[in-house]
Formats: structure tokens, C-alpha cells, sequence
């Protein structure tokens, strides 16, 4: 039988032992709770499942040359990732509640949370979240617990699938959430302060935002300030080997995807959601955190620390629910930081930021495609404006091979002829002559 | 040990990725970029792969030896899965395909997976429809709350408690509460169950439902349960299925016909996919035929030309919980299991299980103190005798010795409601050698805590570390490297 070890034999002896049988080991459960019978197939051989899951996996488009972002993105992955995270003595372990057997991943998610720190600039991280739309809901749980506001003000230019995702869990809260429409690609500065007042919790922007515009929040930091609110940033990580850091900026409380780190697309997950925050905010902090100590010899160490406001500890008080995160995929992203390093990191955003305007250039030459918002700066993603509709064009691109884009309509009305466009460092400048050809013959 | 940031060498590097093909250009304003490069580790490739494989011998996996953590179904993780999850064809697959103009073809391998995933798990729980969403077990539960609540709404239903029992995990009062919930904890009777007195007097009209794991954390199956549930249903309260102790069921009963309305699975525990040193996990919702309506957009759907879709418009749905369709790479890895073990292997699974939980329970249930009489499912619970307490063992002194024998230790101080708790969970994939080595260990500890307790004191003597300071670590509290 696949991986249960005992023989018949053993399986005899081990009920004879206890003076049970198997049928009696379950005796508790009332007979009238049983199913006659269950529906499901014979077990698969592992050279069945194998045959039949490439079968599957083959139905899969996998070979188009992708421009398709929208916040999950197709990067370089050194091979060094894989072979490291996949030691089992990571992957087979449990949430570190074993100090002495957990040094590993412990160290591990300490030194995650310093690289986080040291991309955002901000003073404390937690050890992960499921993704960057549920870190986007924790952060503003989390402003609400700070100020006692109930006030959330985020604007459009936020990735419209974390906007889904946060309407979705908010709907049992008392609070008041409100959207801004924003203004040429940047988030809405004066519908923001217009809104912003003493009730207010948090003011919810990105970096770069869906559109791809880079902007410095700064600004909306300090007016957050003045009303006792908290500036939530969301923040592509990968863009902050050269962009303006959100704790430069004045952020209170820094989310994201982390994906880009080292994770493939895997059709929407495992990702990563960081969080990062301020030193004074950490106790208000949904999520595990792992803190330096020494052991009884002085040694340094490495334990679960705060959890005084985790649920196994407060119940119904804590400050999340959140138990299993995703330590796996930070210690993915902490492998990949160390791996391409300082200078690595810059480069590769270096490389996205010089691809994408290489692209936009190509692209914009095409007699009827326009850049949607004038004079912007865009880090990887942009959107063009085409002569027809967008999401008939991508699909025309489909069948040479190429996701081209995404169509803006499915989020945002009056963008029919808008599709953002994607470049990540991976793809080369033949594939993006092809794609400019390609967007050509089909228009 | 040093930190990665300590061995960093300035100038050194790892990844090289060559000269670019296009020119490089400024095309940036100046003001909008960092103004020093992020102070990541500057390292060769073999510098981190080395620090990395230290760490990795600084930790404990299944791998390793037997890891008998109760309430987390610490099974073999077959490797098969981790390959087939590796496959370009699921790796490489970009979550928003399907949402192009006729995408949903470019992605008919993976949804093909998630559709049949969702009817095997219908056929193992009993229930009606899933989501594949919750990218956890505690997000399944918050899911499920939210389900609840969006039912409540609909029916114009006025609730705002949800009942759980004193033993339950504390994810459970938790998801309840940031659901809007107000938790009423219901008392654990003289065996262990649920109090059915106190249960009786708790349910009233205000009461939402009821979140259970079922068997409890104490391992027993509660007898009542089809009464329990019909309790809540009798003032429109829904109960909730907590799936962290299916595996002692699994393919031979199903929460669905025990009268449960929401079930959320564990696949990281029943279904063999790797915790991964805390997630990621994946946490699947069935709902029964009522609550179908309420499940996350978007549901995966067959069409009748025999291919797949994905369906969002679906009017009374609690939308998005995951921006896509869950943790996908995982629930793969889950479907890959389920598939290997079929109906007739996942009955074996839970046979097994129950098996090697009850042999160590009788082997060492004359040297420390049962929680709980009688047959037990997939865990048993004991204490410290009284005689270990008069000698000031506890059963962290325990748990600590069997790191030095080689052993995981089992969970200790939960249940709460048992003093000196130590929960164990053998699981399937342990063989008789592997227990009866556990148990002449747990039987030389209990020898030690009568002559020679300063020894458990001291233990462990082999881990790389000793009993850290938490306290200090929570009061001087240094969580990053800046």
C-alpha cells in the first residue's frame, strides 16, 4: 500500500497487542454515520500518476513569450533556489515550535525579515503572509487596531485583484472603505485629501502601481499623518533594487507580493506576502515573527517571539488568525535576495526598467499605438492605447504565439482600447521586435 | 552561527546575468530611485548555497526521524508530488491567462485538476461544492466564517455568536471573531467530549453556528456529534467542520453525513503535501447544497462539449478570498496523493493511523498519565504522572529529552484543558520499529524523571542549541538584522 509500512503480519501483531481489531478501532463512530460506500477510483501506480499529470500539464500553454504581468511576473530564477529550498529538512518541517530542532528555519526567517527591512526601509517585518492581497487586508486590520479609525481610503491605481480581495473580507467589519479614481496613471491627490479626515485609518496606494507609474507617496505620508492616519504601501519588491523606498517615503506599513522573488507563476500560488512596518507598531503585527535571543549557554539563537498576540495564545483576541504562512516561499525569496545579491538586485531591476522603455519605444512607433497617460514614469509595466479593442488583440496575438498584455477593460471602465503591457528582465530584445511586428500585423 | 549578512564580502557576487541586449538608459527621474543600492548580502553562489545547507542541518523534517506533533499530521511527503509540481506545464503557468479572451483553453490541463479535485473531495467529505482558495487551514476557517455570515445576511438572520468547545484550536475562536463573530467557548465534559448540557444551554438564537474538529483534539470521537449538529440547525446555525483531524477518518467516514454544513481540509495534513516550516499550506472549503451559492468566485466548471471554465458570475458569492485559485502548486501536489491512495488506500490511511496511535497509547499509557480512557483515533493525549510533578518534571523536560534520543517531541501544553498536555500523533507512514523505538524512549524518560530528573533538566544535550531564552527574546527584542 503507498507509504504505510506495516506487513499484514505486523498489522495482526500490533492489534493483537492492544486486544483490539481494526473494525473495533472504530466502533466509536455510530454505524448509522457511515456511507454504504464511497465513489472513488483505484489507486494509480506512481508511474500512472506521472504519465497522467505530464498529460495534463501538456494542455497547458506554456510556451507563448509572456507581457503579462499584472502583478505576477515571469523573472529569471537562479537554478541555486531550487536545489537549496529543496532540502527536505526545510520543505518536511513544521512551524518552528521546537526551538532546538528549528534553528534552521528559524535563522532562516530572521534573516528574511532583515532583507526585507533592508529592500523596504523599514524597521520590522513579519515571517510572511499568503500573498499580497491578504497581506493588503492584514495591513488594514492593523491600522484599524492602531488608530481606533474606521476609515479606509485606497485608491484605483491599487492592483484591482487585492481591491476585489479586500472588499470581499471587509464585508463584516464596521468600517467605511472607500475607493479613489485615479488621476493620468498617479493615485488621486486631491480626491485623497478631500476624502482623508479624523476618522481615517489608512490611505492604501502601490508602487509601482497596476498601471506600472512610479510615484513618490511622501506627500500623502505626511497629510495621512497630520489626521492620525497610516500610509499603506504595496510595493513590487523586485522594483526596489532601484526605486525609492516606501520607508523613504514615510510608509507606516509596507505590503506586497513577494513572487517575484525567486517563486514561479505555479497558476497563482504558493506566493509570498511580506509585510513590514514600523518598530512602535510591531505588537499591533499580524503573523509570526522570529526574534534573536541566546540559550542557556549564551549561545546565539533564534526562538518565535511576540506571541503573546498570536491565536494560539489570545483565541478570539489576537491579532490574526493566521497560523501555517507560507515559510517556504520567504525563505525562497530570502535564497533569491542572497543570490543575486546587492548588486544583482539592481541590476535585475536595472534590466526590467531598460527592457520595458526599450520595448515602449518599439511599440509606440507602431502608426495607431499611443501611451495611455503622457510624461509618466513607469518602472516594467505601461499601457498603450490601440486603435481597437485591446482584448480582441491580445487574443489575435494568442495565436502567434505571444501573451501580449492585459486587457484594462475587465477592471476599469472606458479602457476598451488599453492593454498593459509587461517586460521583465528575462525577455530579450528579439522577442520584443517579434512582439512589436507581431502587434503590427494584427492591427 | 553567522548571519548571511556577516559573511557578505563587499564587491563579491553570486547570480551574473551578462551584458544586457539593450542600451541602458536613464529613464528614470532621479528622485524616484533608491538612493543606495539595498543592503542585501554580497556572496558567491557556493557562499550561500554552504550557509544554506548549515541551516538546513540546524532543522528537523519528517525526513529526519519521526516527528509525532499531534494535531499536525506529520506524514511522509511523497516525492513524487514535489516532481510533478516542478512540471513547466504547472510551474510556468501564469495565473491571468484565464482571464484573456478564450484563456481559459490555454489552461485546460490546470483546470482540469482543480474540477476533479473539487469532486473527489465532495465524494470524501460528503459535501456539495468546494473551493480551492484558502491558501491555508486557519484561511479555510476564515473562508468558512465568512460563508456563514454571507448566509446569516441572506436569510435575514440576526447572529452574532459562534460556539466552540474549550479544546479547540485557537485559530478557531480567532477566524470567528475577525469574521465579526462573538466566540462563546463551550465546556468539555468528564470524557473529554463536548458537554451536552452546556451545549444545550449555549444554543440560542443569537448563536451563528458551531466550528468543531471532530475527532477532538483529545483524539476521540464524540458520539453526539449528529446530535450536536442538529442542535444548531434546530435555530438556523450552521456547522463548521474543522478538517485538522480528518486523517483519522479520512475514506471511512464524512463530516458531510455527520451533519456538518462547512468543511474546510488541511491538505498539509490529510493529504500529505509538506508543511514547508509553517506553510504553504492549502486550506479547501466544501459547503453543503445550501451554501453553494456563497462559495468564492471563481468556481471551475465543465462545459458540455467537455471542457473547462471558470465561472465568476455568481451573485451571492462572498468574492475573492485569493487573487487567483489558491495555492495551486499545492493542491496539486494533494490531488497527486489522492489519486496514488484512491478510495481504498485513503480508508487504509486513516486505519493505520488510528492503529499506531492506539499502540502507543496502550504501550505507555502504565507509565504516564492518559488524558482519556478507551479507544482513541488519530492522537492520544497524556500528562506527567504524579509522581514525575512531585519531582518537578514537566512535560517540556520530556520533550526536550526526546531531542536527544532522536525524536521530535510531541506537542506539549495542548490541549489546554489538560495539565502537562503531550499530544501525540504517530500518523500511517510510521513503521512498528519506529514506534517501539519512540516508546523505549518515552519509557527511559519516565524511568529518569523518578532517579535522575536534573538530567531531563538539562536536556537537550545534543541540539545545536539549549532551551533559548524566550522571555529575553520578546523583551530586548531584536527581530531583524539592520
Amino acid at each position: 500500500m503507498p507509504f504505510i509500512p506495516h506487513t499484514a503480519q505486523q498489522q495482526q501483531e500490533m492489534l493483537d497487542e492492544i486486544g483490539q481489531t481494526m473494525q473495533g478501532l472504530f466502533a466509536d463512530i455510530p454505524a448509522e454515520l457511515l456511507p454504504e460506500s464511497f465513489n472513488l477510483p483505484d489507486g494509480l501506480s506512481e508511474q500512472e500518476v506521472r504519465d497522467r499529470l505530464a498529460d495534463l500539464a501538456g494542455k497547458n500553454s506554456v510556451d507563448l513569450t509572456l507581457f503579462l504581468g499584472g502583478g505576477f511576473y515571469d523573472h529569471f530564477i537562479p537554478s541555486a533556489v531550487y536545489s537549496i529550498i529543496s532540502r527536505s529538512e526545510f520543505y518536511t518541517a513544521y512551524t518552528p515550535y521546537q526551538p532546538e530542532l528549528s534553528q534552521g528555519t528559524l535563522q532562516a526567517i530572521y534573516e528574511y525579515q532583515s532583507a526585507i527591512c533592508r529592500l523596504t526601509d523599514m524597521e520590522v517585518s513579519n515571517a510572511s503572509l499568503y500573498d499580497g492581497g491578504t497581506a493588503m487586508y492584514e495591513a488594514i486590520t492593523m491600522a484599524l487596531r492602531i488608530t481606533g479609525h474606521n476609515k479606509v481610503i485606497v485608491d484605483d491605481s491599487v492592483n484591482p485583484i487585492y481591491r476585489v480581495m479586500i472588499h470581499s473580507y471587509t464585508k463584516n467589519l464596521q468600517i467605511d472603505l472607500e475607493e479613489t479614481r485615479c488621476a493620468d496613471g498617479l493615485a488621486n491627490r486631491k480626491e485623497i485629501l478631500d476624502r482623508l479626515d479624523n476618522q481615517t485609518a489608512a490611505v492604501i496606494v502601490q508602487n509601482p502601481n497596476f498601471f506600472g507609474c512610479i510615484d513618490d507617496f511622501t506627500d500623502l505620508a505626511e497629510a495621512a499623518h497630520e489626521k492620525g492616519a497610516l500610509l499603506i504601501v504595496s510595493c513590487y519588491p523586485t522594483s526596489l533594487g532601484i526605486l525609492k523606498t516606501p520607508g523613504a517615503m514615510g510608509a507606516d506599513i509596507v505590503t506586497g507580493e513577494g513572487q517575484s522573488l525567486g517563486m514561479p507563476m505555479s497558476f497563482g500560488g504558493p506566493y509570498l506576502g511580506y509585510m513590514a512596518s514600523r518598530k512602535k507598531y510591531v505588537r499591533k503585527m499580524p503573523g509570526r515573527v522570529v526574534g534573536e535571543t541566546t540559550d542557556r549557554e549564551g549561545r546565539r539563537a533564534f526562538v518565535l517571539t511576540l506571541q503573546a498576540r498570536e491565536q494560539h495564545i489570545r483565541r478570539d483576541k489576537a491579532t490574526s488568525n493566521i497560523c501555517s504562512n507560507e515559510a517556504l516561499c520567504a525563505l525562497t525569496a530570502l535564497v533569491y535576495l542572497s543570490l543575486l545579491g546587492k548588486e544583482g538586485l539592481r541590476e535585475t531591476a536595472q534590466r526590467c526598467a531598460d527592457k520595458a522603455s526599450y520595448a515602449y519605444q518599439r511599440l509606440t512607433a507602431i502608426p495607431g499605438v499611443e501611451p495611455h497617460f503622457k510624461a509618466k514614469w513607469f518602472f516594467n509595466e505601461f499601457v498603450l492605447d490601440l486603435p481597437c479593442e485591446a482584448a480582441d488583440v491580445i487574443a489575435r496575438l494568442i495565436e502567434k504565439g505571444f501573451a501580449a498584455g492585459f486587457p484594462l477593460s475587465r477592471y476599469y471602465e472606458g479602457m476598451e482600447n488599453s492593454m498593459l503591457i509587461c517586460v521583465t528582465e528575462k525577455r530579450t530584445k528579439q522577442q520584443i521586435g517579434m512582439l512589436a511586428e507581431a502587434l503590427e500585423s494584427v492591427l | 552561527m553567522k548571519l548571511l549578512f556577516e559573511k557578505s564580502v563587499p564587491g563579491r557576487r553570486g547570480v551574473c546575468s551578462g551584458p544586457s541586449d539593450v542600451p541602458t538608459t536613464i529613464n528614470i527621474s532621479d528622485d524616484l530611485l533608491r538612493d543606495e543600492s539595498a543592503a542585501l548580502p554580497e556572496l558567491s553562489e557556493l557562499d550561500v548555497v554552504r550557509h544554506f545547507t548549515e541551516l538546513s542541518r540546524r532543522n528537523f523534517g519528517v525526513d529526519t526521524n519521526f516527528y509525532p506533533l499531534g494535531s499536525c499530521t506529520m506524514k511522509y511527503n511523497p516525492k513524487v508530488a514535489e516532481r510533478i509540481a516542478s512540471y513547466p506545464g504547472f510551474a510556468h503557468l501564469h495565473p491571468l491567462l484565464p482571464q484573456l479572451r478564450m484563456g481559459g483553453m490555454l489552461t485546460q490541463g490546470a483546470l482540469a485538476i482543480l474540477y476533479d479535485m473539487d469532486m473527489l473531495l465532495r465524494e470524501i467529505t460528503g459535501m456539495a461544492g468546494f473551493t480551492m482558495q484558502p491558501m491555508a487551514g486557519a484561511h479555510g476557517e476564515l473562508t468558512g466564517m465568512m460563508i456563514m455570515a454571507a448566509y446569516h445576511r441572506d436569510r435575514g438572520n440576526n447572529k452574532s455568536i459562534v460556539l466552540a468547545p474549550d479544546s479547540a484550536h485557537g485559530t478557531n475562536p480567532a477566524s470567528a471573531a475577525i469574521a465579526g463573530y462573538r466566540v462563546v467557548s463551550v465546556a468539555s465534559d468528564e470524557h473529554g467530549v463536548m458537554d451536552m448540557d452546556a451545549l444545550r444551554e449555549a444554543v440560542t438564537d443569537e448563536v451563528a453556528g458551531i466550528m468543531l474538529t471532530c475527532p477532538n483534539t483529545l483524539g476521540l470521537f464524540n458520539p453526539h456529534i449528529r446530535e450536536i449538529c442538529d442542535l444548531i440547525h434546530s435555530v438556523d446555525g450552521l456547522a463548521y467542520y474543522d478538517g485538522a483531524n480528518l486523517n483519522a477518518i479520512v475514506g471511512k467516514a464524512r463530516p458531510g453525513d455527520f451533519g456538518f454544513d462547512i468543511v474546510h481540509l488541511n491538505v498539509h495534513k490529510t493529504l500529505a503535501t509538506p508543511h514547508g516550516g509553517g506553510g504553504p499550506g492549502a486550506g479547501p472549503v466544501g459547503v453543503g447544497e445550501k451554501l453553494v451559492p456563497f462559495l468564492p468566485v471563481s468556481i471551475v466548471v465543465k462545459r458540455g462539449d467537455g471542457t473547462y471554465a471558470l465561472e465568476y458570475d455568481r451573485p451571492k458569492s462572498i468574492g475573492y478570498v485569493a487573487p487567483f485559485y489558491g495555492n495551486f502548486g499545492i493542491i496539486l501536489r494533494a490531488y497527486v496523493y489522492v489519486l496514488m491512495q484512491g478510495g481504498k488506500g485513503l480508508a487504509r490511511v486513516a486505519e493505520h493511523a488510528v492503529l499506531n496511535a492506539n499502540y502507543v497509547k496502550h504501550k505507555l499509557q502504565d507509565h504516564y498519565a492518559s488524558a482519556a480512557d478507551g479507544v482513541c483515533k488519530h492522537e492520544c493525549v497524556f500528562s506527567t504522572t504524579e509522581s514525575m510533578a512531585e519531582n518537578g518534571v514537566h512535560a517540556l523536560d520530556i520533550a526536550k529529552a526526546l531531542i536527544d534520543r532522536g525524536f521530535h517531541p510531541p506537542t506539549v501544553y495542548f490541549p489546554t484543558i489538560v495539565r502537562e498536555a503531550m499530544m501525540i500523533e504517530p500518523t500511517e507512514t510510521e513503521s512498528k520499529e519506529t514506534l517501539d523505538a519512540f516508546v523505549a524512549a518515552m519509557i527511559e524518560i519516565a524511568e529518569l524523571a523518578d532517579k535522575d530528573p536534573d538530567q531531563l533538566k538539562a536536556a537537550p544535550v545534543t541540539a545545536p542549541v539549549s532551551r533559548p531564552n524566550e522571555t529575553a527574546a520578546a523583551k530586548n527584542l531584536n527581530i531583524a538584522s539592520l
